[in-house]
């Protein structure tokens, strides 16, 4: 799982109304190398929670991203993209678990792939 | 020259796991036939519902291959295996999708709405009674419900919700699950539609249909309006027609 889906996941039980960001508990993190395509960071740099990447990325072990979100102009640095770059898409969740931030139901991660369903009680 | 689609020798599988079947390679066939319309189109993110083996979904990122370098793919199946095999389908492709086990696209619904600007989907289709519906087993892949529609009906708002303003969703129907009704309904929610592939088996005769919003299309109470008098389901009606005939007309000249 990459960071840029972290991003687009919230805690989808019955009644939860701050599912989003998931807590990230890391145990294996892989990176692998994606081509840089500055075009898609720059259109998706609007659509991102910047805090919550910041956060996953420093829990996945790459503390690079600056806290606060950025001002739109920094779309012109090919060091800050770089950056986004990596914790956006070459880090990747293979094994592990997101925690839902209002109840702390774990949804685990596995083989990179979260499972997000769940039991009866909680549809 | 680079294979065009997943190769089926290298697509992994799972007895618990739908194969990829007719009903798969029509869907694929209907993405080929529209490929310089989709590498045109730009797709940023792209999306599966219910992958399954992963055939359609690496079929999809080989066929937008690096003429789209800009497009990233999602997957879900409901079924752990089918995200697993999807997983070993993909990498022996060397392409790559970020995958979720969830209902349909529970858990993106929020955050993802309004960003996918290409959807494809082959749903559980068939007709069944209600109770086999998403089980845990196989026929989960297959079993949909009265007139087949169970989970294509839970599916079309989830596709409305998800696609961006140009988005396009490729789906495939069966003759039972009475797609021109289907059409109509997502007339009245403002899209567009049209056959991109008709094709009869012994069994059962497929549809894929392409949405797409279109803006033409006001939404006035309950009943969508096209400019020009008739009401969109009379005007969908008429065009859905004359699609099919011009379809069934080009098939058989083709078979000659
Ligand atoms: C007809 S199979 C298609 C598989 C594959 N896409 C193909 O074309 O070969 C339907 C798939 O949808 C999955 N599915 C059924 N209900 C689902 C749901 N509610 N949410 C997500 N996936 C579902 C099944 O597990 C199955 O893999």
């Amino acid at each position: 799982m990459r960071l840029l889906t972290h991003n687009m996941l919230s805690s989808n039980i019955k009644g939860v109304i701050n599912g989003f960001p998931l807590r990230i508990e890391a145990d294996n993190v892989v990176v692998k190398q994606v081509d840089f395509n500055p075009d898609f960071l720059k259109n998706m740099f609007s659509k991102i929670d910047w805090k919550a990447l910041a956060e996953a990325s420093k829990i996945m072990g790459y503390p690079e991203l600056p806290d606060e979100t950025p001002d739109h102009s920094i779309l012109d640095s090919d060091d800050f993209l770089q950056k986004f770059h990596h914790a956006l898409l070459e880090l990747h969740l293979e094994e592990g678990a997101l925690v839902c931030p209002e109840t702390g139901r774990r949804f685990p991660v596995n083989k990179g792939i979260p499972n997000m369903l769940l039991h009866e009680d909680e549809v | 020259m680079p294979p065009r689609i997943a190769q089926i020798r290298l697509v992994s599988s799972h007895p618990q796991v739908y194969a990829p079947c007719d009903d798969s390679f029509a869907l694929v066939d209907a993405l080929l036939a529209d490929r310089s319309k989709l590498l045109d189109h730009h797709p940023s993110i792209c999306m599966e519902i219910g992958s399954g083996s992963g055939y359609v979904i690496t079929s999809l990122a080989i066929i937008l291959g690096s003429g789209s370098k800009n497009a990233h793919y999602f997957a879900t199946d409901m079924n752990p295996h089918a995200t697993k095999v999807t997983r070993e389908t993909l990498e022996a492709h060397g392409v790559h999708a970020e995958l979720l086990t969830t209902n349909i696209a529970s858990g993106l619904e929020k955050r993802l709405s309004g960003m996918v600007d290409l959807m494809v989907i082959n749903p559980p289709y068939v007709p069944t009674p209600e109770d086999e519906v998403g089980g845990s087993g196989l026929s989960a892949a297959w079993a949909g419900g009265e007139n087949g529609r169970s989970v294509i009906d839970k599916i079309l708002p989830v596709a409305d919700n998800l696609l961006s303003e140009k988005g396009l969703l490729y789906m495939l129907f069966l003759a039972e699950n009475d797609p021109l009704q289907i059409c109509l309904q997502m007339r009245d929610k403002g899209y567009g539609a049209k056959i991109i592939v008709q094709r009869s088996t012994e069994e059962e005769t497929l549809h894929v249909i392409k949405f797409w919003r279109d803006p033409d299309i006001q939404i006035e109470g309950n009943e969508a309006v096209v400019s020009g008098g008739k009401t969109a389901p009379q005007r969908g009606l008429d065009f859905l027609r004359s699609q099919i005939s011009r379809l069934s007309f080009r098939e058989t000249r083709q078979q000659r």
